[in-house]
């Protein structure tokens, strides 16, 4: 296939998902089977992108002119390669567990909300293959909209206020910073092409590039920096796989992903260090990194408490590029990736808790570890993964994070980090302890009623009665992803050097 | 023959209409007015994009009619800005005849459907003359040929509200002192220069600024034009009109007649009057600017809280055309563009809204927010038009309604008014919240369980849903319309209007 | 700056003065009246103003009916002001009659062709439809 086909593919492909999940929207079997076909075949194109890729190939295509000189372009380069890569495997593991939880949880409407899904995907895919600001945008705001009746799913009155406030902050904040900040940028510069090395170098004074900067990001309220994080908790009303695509695969990502591009091919890493606009930035995402860690720990809602734990580690990821430093964009592009499948597993894990015993706070879950092995298991890798411990993904993400930081000259930084880190373990290991550690909780009164009754009453029953595990569909993905972080871990150094070019080019 | 349709292509846009509107009415049966008012719409259509094509790239055509030459006969003239309106109206005519075929049946009694046909098509006419005129006062008496027939349209509404006669009336009483203060202002130029022809007044014009004649012309002109268009304290008539007329004149009129008044002022201020007079810029800045801030705000505000989705809409437009003076109020060659294109995106977008929305009033017989809940699950295509036309209006990228937005955005910057883009980008945050009030109500409240609603039948759904598909198309390939705006803006702006024309129309006349 | 109150200027401009005041005469009665058919006939007189500023503006003193009739030192008033004030005078009776209708329609519907009063009505209109929706809401949650 010519490359351009080939993009064309990739972006074709979700959306005729979306469209045939409205089309046989009375035949489930036939709706999932197909979607699931079309993940899969949407995870081949894009290796086969990556085969081209590393082939030398230029892969770009462009379709309509906007503008004279500006049209919807896209452009195949490492950054979006991985985040594609990422968001399409695991397009395949949101799906099946989707799937398993919607059935499993007799949730209604499963044609609009796999329609819905398809077209995020696709909308992400066109998200990490913009060539300029305004494909980049384009994407961003259909990604918006798709998730939104995914968000407000359950159609309850907390569902509408939830979907609001995920409309209204992510909404706002794209028109009012991001598009100013990107037409901003076209009056300036007369371009809007990702170029390696940046495109506002020199253009302007570092004040103004300060400011510019700061209407990107906070433009991107995807990226859930503070202060416009609170659109993140209040999506946690939707279905689970919802959050799980949001938090590991699409949104947050996609969030993080422009960011990062952003500062690689728009202001350009080197312009960034040498003018130091970015330092308010740095400083900014390492109040986020903590402050939300500290409200993870305060959350008893399970997803709740994942979702601030998301606003912290995705601040990680700004601060890679705030750092202004090589191995910083580095370590935020392989965070997207670790991140990814830690986040997503915790979610599926807590998903299927939900699914099996329909308990959503992390009080009530003491002991439930015996009942559901796997799933618990399962999240005590994802935990690891994201608070970095070797064998696991996470902890070379987090290490090339410390390594910008000290490049950059940062010591609070590496402070931070570290900090950050011990939190994590604060706030993510207790849940999986509990589950398996209950003995001094089993006098609680209101424990034996739900929870524990399975696990404390054990005596002659055999491992396979305890079971209460989630229907299949819904424990398989979150195993798949754990073992992914573990298989991360040795892949790491391929990633690094795959990333390597994005800051090479310009300077 | 096809020569001939060529040469004379200039007249032939407004000629159709104007004889076609008498034959509907005489022939009195409803189905031959209707192919009548079909075709000549269509075959005004295809003229304007043939006309369109030929002045894309900045040239001028020139038509006499009867073959006076001026400044003693009419002359018609054609450049790319009026040839943009040209086909906005006859777009937007095409679009809602079909539709209105329909719609009328449960508004209109049928013995009147003959002549809301006519008046539809001298609508529609005088909306044509008004645009591609040449000459000063020939302006004056087709808006008043599209304005009397416009009230009568206003006026079928009140078989379903009573309403609608009140409307009519306020905007016959406002619309006329509009018409008469223009009349007044060609009076006043009139007897300043000794010559109506536009191209002929803006030579004699240019050395007369501070004639206190030409200054108060100009200012009754614009009033005059102002009540017109609805610019933000005189837009008292807009909403009940647009409220209360049957569902394809609301989408006509939102789409079309506004429009063609903020293309005559663009063209005093820029052809006939001399952008570089000191009185003009001084309007711009103390008058247009700040109203048009304020339109878009006050206007977006109130229609927040409207109950009834048509007059929602209606705050909605008067807000819109606060971006258009925006634009115009900007005093560069990239805002005027920016409202050409907001000209030509604003009239698909609302077309289509409007024409959605009269869809659902056919299905449910009610305009009020509160009897839509739900209605996505049985009328999803309609729905899905309305949603799409609403990120239209919010901005979303891939709608038309971006594109306005960025070309706006950018002459903002580029003349370095950066409070201007924050307030641009900010007014479109309400637009957010009126848009999502609705869609909220469409798709996520529940559908009363009594509730008999069905799909739109096809006629109603096909032009919305072409309309619908423009917003999204020239969302994309916005290439187009930016370019004829540019080309446009920048012979408006450069006073090109008067450059030699390519004189349409002269074979074989001697 | 002194303004010469010049009795020639006054009385050389007396077409103007009294197109003035009957304009404002027929604009005043179109704002003050709430009796729609006052307005009209304010919004009348307002015209009729217009037309006789364009007809007086065509008139050349000493100047004839612009009727060729061979002699060359003829003088004609400028019949363009005049003819182009027909168009206005066809365009103002069909206003007025369109108005009229109105004003009958308005008769026959609402009973009364008070501004007051037929705002009123409105207002009640709208303000039952604003209580419906809210009684449909709260039946609803």
């Amino acid at each position: 296939m010519t490359p351009e086909n080939l993009i064309l593919t990739a972006l074709a492909l979700p959306l005729a998902a979306c469209i045939a999940c409205l089309i046989f929207a009375k035949q489930p079997n036939l709706r999932d089977g197909l979607t699931l076909l079309v993940s899969i075949a949407l995870l081949g194109t894009v290796i086969s992108i990556l085969q081209q890729f590393q082939s030398g190939q230029v892969i770009e295509a462009s379709w309509w002119n906007f503008n004279p000189g500006v049209a919807i372009a896209f452009k195949i380069e490492p950054l979006g390669l991985i985040f594609a890569l990422v968001a399409s495997s695991l397009w395949i593991a949101t799906h099946i567990y989707g799937v398993g939880y919607m059935r499993g949880n007799n949730e209604k409407k499963h044609a609009r909300f796999f329609a819905c899904f398809a077209f995020a995907i696709f909308a992400t895919m066109g998200i990490a293959f913009s060539a300029n600001l305004l494909t980049l945008f384009l994407f961003y705001e259909l990604l918006t909209i798709s998730t939104y009746p995914l968000v407000a799913h359950k159609e309850t009155p907390e569902a509408k206020a939830g979907g609001r406030t995920y409309l209204g902050i992510l909404m706002s904040t794209s028109i009012v910073f991001l598009l100013t900040a990107i037409v901003w940028t076209y009056v300036i510069t007369g371009t809007m092409d990702f170029t390696p090395g940046g495109i506002l170098t020199g253009k302007t004074e570092a004040g103004f590039l300060a400011i510019l900067l700061a209407l990107f990001a906070f433009g991107i309220g995807k990226a859930a920096l503070m202060p416009f994080h609170r659109w993140l908790p209040a999506a946690m009303v939707a279905p689970t796989p919802v959050s799980a695509l949001l938090h590991a695969v699409a949104v947050v990502k996609a969030g993080v992903f422009s960011m990062l591009k952003i500062g690689v091919y728009i202001f350009g890493i080197d312009n960034l260090a040498a003018t130091g606009a970015s330092q308010w930035l740095m400083w900014l995402a390492a109040f986020s990194i903590l402050a939300a860690s500290l409200i993870a720990m305060q959350q008893d809602n399970l997803k709740r408490r994942l979702a601030y734990s998301t606003v912290s580690q995705l601040s990680y990821i700004t601060l890679g590029v705030a750092l202004a430093s090589s191995m910083g964009a580095i370590g935020g592009g392989l965070h997207i990736v670790t991140h990814a499948f830690g986040k997503i597993t915790l979610f599926m894990c807590a998903g299927a808790i939900y699914v099996a015993t329909h308990k959503t706070e992390i009080s009530q879950m003491r002991g439930l570890g015996k009942a559901m092995p796997f799933t618990f298991i399962a999240f005590g890798i994802g935990a690891l993964s994201i608070i970095g411990l070797p064998p696991l993904g996470g902890s070379w993400s987090k290490w090339l994070l410390m390594v910008g930081a000290a490049d950059a000259g940062q010591q609070v930084m590496i402070g931070v980090l570290m900090l950050s880190s011990a939190l994590n373990v604060a706030y993510l290991l207790p849940i999986f302890a509990r589950g398996f550690f209950d003995g001094s909780i089993k006098s609680d009164g209101d424990d034996g009623d739900d929870g524990g009754g399975d696990g404390g009453g054990d005596g002659g029953k055999s491992f396979r009665e305890n079971l209460k595990e989630a229907p299949i569909l819904c424990v398989l993905p979150p195993c798949l992803t754990a073992a992914g972080c573990l298989v991360l871990f040795f892949y790491a150094g391929k990633i690094e050097e795959f990333l390597a070019p994005i800051i090479m080019g310009g300077s | 023959m096809m020569s001939l349709v060529e040469n004379h292509a200039a007249i032939l846009v407004v000629i159709l209409p104007l004889i076609a509107a008498p034959l509907a009415m005489l022939f009195g049966n409803r189905n031959v007015a209707f192919l009548l008012s079909l075709a000549a719409s269509a075959g005004s259509f295809l003229l304007s994009i043939y006309l369109l094509m030929l002045v894309k790239d900045g040239a001028v055509l020139a038509y006499h009619i009867g073959g006076w030459a001026p400044p003693l006969g009419i002359e018609y003239r054609v450049d790319a800005a009026n040839a943009l309106v040209l086909l906005i109206v006859a777009a937007i005519s095409l679009a809602v005849l079909p539709y209105a075929r329909t719609s009328i049946e449960k508004e209109i009694a049928e013995k009147n459907h003959t002549l809301f046909y006519a008046c539809f098509l001298l609508c529609f006419t005088g909306l044509m003359g008004v645009t591609i005129t040449g000459d000063a006062f020939n302006v004056f008496v087709f808006l008043e040929i599209s304005s009397l027939s416009t009230y009568v349209l206003v006026a079928l509404g009140a078989e379903k509200d009573r309403r609608a006669l009140s409307a009519a009336y306020d905007y016959l009483v406002l619309g006329t002192i509009g018409a008469t203060f223009f009349v007044i202002g060609l009076g006043l130029i009139y007897m300043a220069t000794g010559t109506l022809n536009m191209v002929d007044l803006s030579e004699r014009l240019a050395s007369m600024e501070g004639n206190r004649t030409v200054r108060s012309a100009f200012a009754f002109i614009i009033i005059g034009m102002g009540l017109k268009l609805a610019i933000y304290p005189l837009h008292r008539w807009l909403p009940g009109a647009y409220t209360y007329a049957p569902s394809a004149v609301s989408a006509f009129l939102a789409a079309t007649a506004t429009k063609v008044a903020i293309y005559v002022v663009i063209r005093f201020m820029f052809s006939v009057f001399s952008i570089k007079f000191g009185f003009e810029q001084d309007t711009l800045k103390y008058i247009f600017f700040p109203f048009a801030v304020i339109a878009v705000f006050a206007a977006s505000f109130i229609a927040v809280f409207q109950i009834n989705v048509k007059r929602m809409l209606a705050y909605s437009s008067v807000a819109q055309i606060g971006y258009m003076l925006l634009g115009i109020a900007l005093f560069s060659a990239t805002g005027l563009s920016a409202t050409l294109v907001h000209l030509f995106n604003h009239a698909v977008t609302k077309g289509a809204l409007f024409l959605a929305i009269g869809a659902i009033i056919y299905q449910i017989g009610s305009p009020l927010m509160a009897n839509m809940s739900g209605l996505g699950k049985k009328m999803p295509w309609t729905c899905a038009a309305i949603v799409v036309g609403g990120l239209s209006l919010i901005g979303v990228p891939g709608t038309v309604g971006f594109v306005s937005k960025w070309v706006l955005l950018m002459a903002a910057l580029e003349a370095g008014l950066w409070p201007v883009s924050l307030m641009i980008v900010l007014s479109s945050l309400i637009a957010v919240v009126y848009v999502w009030k609705l869609v909220e109500i469409l798709y996520l409240e529940p559908l009363p369980k009594d509730s008999q609603a069905r799909e739109a039948p096809l006629s109603l759904l096909v032009p919305t849903w072409c309309l619908i598909l423009a917003t999204l198309w020239f969302g994309f390939a916005a290439d187009f319309t930016v370019h004829v705006s540019d080309i446009a803006a920048q012979s408006l702006f450069d006073g090109k209007f008067g450059q030699d024309a390519i004189i349409m129309g002269t074979e074989g006349r001697s | 700056m002194a303004i010469d109150f010049d009795i020639d200027f006054i009385l050389g401009h007396i077409n103007y003065w009294l197109f003035v005041i009957l304009m404002l005469t027929g604009l005043y009665i179109v704002v003050a009246r709430g009796n729609l058919l006052k307005k009209i006939v304010g919004l009348n007189l307002f015209q009729v103003a217009v037309f006789m500023l364009y007809i007086s503006m065509g008139k050349i003193g000493g100047g004839t009916a612009p009727i060729l009739t061979g002699n060359p030192d003829e003088v004609y008033s400028n019949p363009l002001p005049h003819v182009l004030i027909l168009t206005a005078i066809v365009v103002g009776i069909a206003t007025t009659s369109l108005g009229l209708a109105l004003i009958v329609r308005i008769n026959e519907s609402y009973g009364t062709i008070e501004e007051d009063e037929i705002l009123e009505l409105d207002h009640q209109k709208s303000q039952s439809e604003i209580i419906k929706v809210a009684k449909e809401a709260s039946n609803d949650s």
